[in-house]
């Protein structure tokens, strides 16, 4: 600023305007010199006329802008939206936006859409990316400018289901580029999927149990009623049977749970140290209930993942809990943390290994399934519900991790989770 | 796409390429998914519906043929262009292979809705035709991001389906000697799982090709297996 104090009010104004209207002003002032040197005015004229005409651009105009303004309701001060670039406007808002040409070729995706779906190169046609046949029609109707409303749904079954509501419109008239907003309506999806599941599941789980705790008690009241000896030993059986009851409602809520939460990657750091010592001391109690040691192989610097360390502890807890179980008979479980710092590519990774007998080769790929067992009556003494590495499966495909499992038939089995690279 | 043709006519029709590709994959994903659906809840209107679309994606393979023969004979194209052509001929025929292996189980579920079924059989299904439906999505979706990036997970994935395919079968066959009256049901199971891991496979091709595409190169051959560990990637 050339001024040394405040610049006064109206002088700031009527520079303004004075900039807004300058192609005006400069017209105007060459048709005077224009008409000055044809007509042989008066210099103390030309000079009037200037300056009548400096001045009245400088006043002129800032009544319009008012008007502008006071007219354009969303506009705060002055500036209104013209001030702003549109791409901070479109990387603000929260939901995935596109904007694509005639053709459906991807001209700009802010930044939510990128972390929904993946990066995006300009000139992609997003139908290649949304492929369902219900997203090609809305995408025709809304080229061809048939009536509004245009909106579809789009949902994604896998890896994990998501629902969004698509709604489309054109931007200005005759640019032929419309713009994309998706709605995430993942939640409310997966409230009413959620009800159907657990009620399904829980029915068909829960029967077995209870039938044998229903008659037990039958026995109790009828033959066995006076027989103090059978009476501890089926009241110790119904007991086995509520607690096994219990667990499956706890797994099957917390795998729910999981469910239920939005879409969105892990984005809190979390030491992976921190989280295997407490699965370990949470753990030493089962362990040596089994006679089994668990031994922990971590180097010294802390390995930070992207994560939430609730959902570490589960997973982690219920890996260590399966090699305690099954692989008793190898009296030790490895614990092993690799930082990943060797190749570019991978991430740190946390192995968990037993001594036990393996597992056989048919059921490996199948053991995320949902009440997978591969021998019931192991894993019902166990007190297994059949839902652990279900849930183990559902945070690691969240975390975008991969579990990997191998086993050597005598040897014993390696669980190993393997986190991408930050 | 984003190459510079000087003639936009050009350009139209690589879109139009692309345009169908995406038609037959979306009609491809929907077909599987909806089969598999049909199947596990003995939908035969469902089923009904997925075979009727099998037409759309039959016509929708002989427009890519078409217009592709059009192009290679008028514009003579070379190198890049000549690579997304050729490509999208190859992807277009797996995908309507994909499609015909979904119609393919969409007619089993009139034969096997006739008994109830146990719903352990159809578990392992899901989850087979689940890791299916992922690749295919991936591979996909590669081709429309055209990034290389992952496609490498895609071999890997390719053994799960292979290894959980067999434990399928090794299952379905303890039931069918269980009792023979299974025997029926279980053989167009068998065939239903059978189908879904071609669809896996088909998937595969299919990121060869966008590899192809994308890279100008093949894909790098498989890494020899450590050691004699059962390996499993979930």
């Amino acid at each position: 600023m050339a001024f040394d104090g405040p610049t006064p009010g109206w002088a700031r104004r009527g520079a303004a305007s004075l900039a807004r209207a300058k192609w005006l002003v400069a017209t105007a002032l060459a048709a005077i010199a224009g008409l000055a040197w044809l007509g042989g005015l008066d210099w103390p004229v030309i000079g009037l006329a200037m300056g009548a005409v400096l001045v009245a651009a400088a006043v002129g105009p800032g009544e319009r802008e008012a008007e502008r303004v006071s007219g354009g309701a969303a506009a705060p001060a002055s500036t209104g939206l013209r001030a702003y670039p549109a791409e901070y406007i479109a990387a603000a808002i929260p939901d995935p936006m596109a904007m694509i040409d005639q053709a459906g070729a991807i001209v700009y995706v802010n930044d939510a859409a990128r972390a929904a779906f993946g990066d995006f190169r300009a000139g992609t046609l997003i139908q290649l990316r949304f492929r369902t046949p219900e997203f090609q029609t809305f995408l025709s109707g809304l080229r061809d400018g048939a009536a509004e409303p245009h909106v579809t749904d789009y949902a994604e079954r896998v890896p994990i289901e998501r629902w969004f509501r698509i709604v489309g419109r054109p931007i200005g008239h005759g640019t032929n580029l419309f713009v994309l907003v998706f709605k995430d309506q993942s939640e409310t999806r997966r409230i009413d999927r959620m009800r159907s599941d657990f009620i399904a599941n829980a029915s068909h789980e829960l029967r077995t149990p209870l039938a044998s705790v229903a008659g037990f008690i039958e026995t109790l009241r009828g033959p066995a009623r006076n027989d103090a000896k059978a009476r501890d030993h089926f009241l110790q059986i119904m007991q086995d049977q509520t607690a096994r009851m219990a667990r499956l409602i706890d797994d099957l809520l917390s795998l729910s749970r999981l469910e239920m939460k939005t879409y969105a990657a892990p984005s809190k750091a979390v030491d992976l140290h921190q989280v295997i010592d407490r699965v370990v001391n949470a753990m030493s109690q089962l362990a040596a209930e089994v006679g089994v040691t668990i031994v922990k192989q971590i180097p010294t610097a802390p390995v930070e993942i992207l994560g939430q360390p609730d959902e570490l502890i589960q997973v982690f807890e219920n890996l260590v809990e399966n090699a305690c179980k099954y692989g008793q008979s190898g009296g030790k479980v490895l614990v092993l943390l690799d930082a990943g710092k060797g190749e570019a590519a991978a991430g740190p990774s946390v192995t968990v290994r037993d001594f036990g007998p393996g597992i056989p080769e048919e059921h490996i790929p199948r053991l995320t399934e949902r009440f997978y067992r591969i021998d019931a009556e192991t894993s019902r003494a166990q007190k297994g519900t059949g839902l652990g590495l279900a849930i183990v499966k559902h945070i690691l495909t969240r975390y975008d991790a991969r579990l990997t499992i191998r086993s050597w038939p005598g040897e014993g089995a390696a669980f190993t989770v393997q986190f991408p690279a930050r | 796409m984003t190459s510079d043709h000087i003639m936009n006519a050009y350009d139209q029709e690589l879109k139009f390429l692309a345009n169908r590709i995406a038609f037959m994959g979306g009609h491809a994903e929907r077909m599987v998914d909806q089969a598999i659906q049909a199947l596990v809840a003995a939908n035969v209107d469902l089923a009904r519906k997925v075979v009727a679309d099998d037409m759309a994606l039959d016509e929708a393979q002989r427009d890519v043929d078409d217009k592709a023969v059009i192009i290679i004979a008028r514009r003579q194209p070379m190198a890049d262009d000549l690579r997304e052509i050729i490509g999208a001929i190859r992807i277009s025929s797996d995908l309507e292979r994909v499609g015909d292996l979904g119609k393919n189980i969409a007619k089993r579920v009139v034969s096997l809705s006739d008994a109830a079924q146990p719903i352990q059989l159809f578990r392992g299904l899901e989850a087979l035709a689940q890791l299916a439906l992922t690749q295919l999505k991936e591979v996909l979706d590669a081709y429309a991001t055209r990034s290389v990036a992952r496609i490498g997970q895609v071999r890997d994935r390719d053994d799960d389906i292979d290894a959980m395919y067999t434990s399928l079968f090794r299952e379905l066959l303890t039931y069918m000697m269980e009792d023979p009256r299974n025997i029926a049901s279980c053989t167009h199971l068998l065939f239903c799982a059978k189908n879904i891991e071609r669809i896996g496979d088909h998937a595969t091709n299919i990121a060869e090709t966008v590899y192809h595409i994308v890279t100008g190169d093949l894909m790098p051959a498989e890494r020899p297996k450590e050691d004699k560990s059962h390996k499993v990637v979930i």
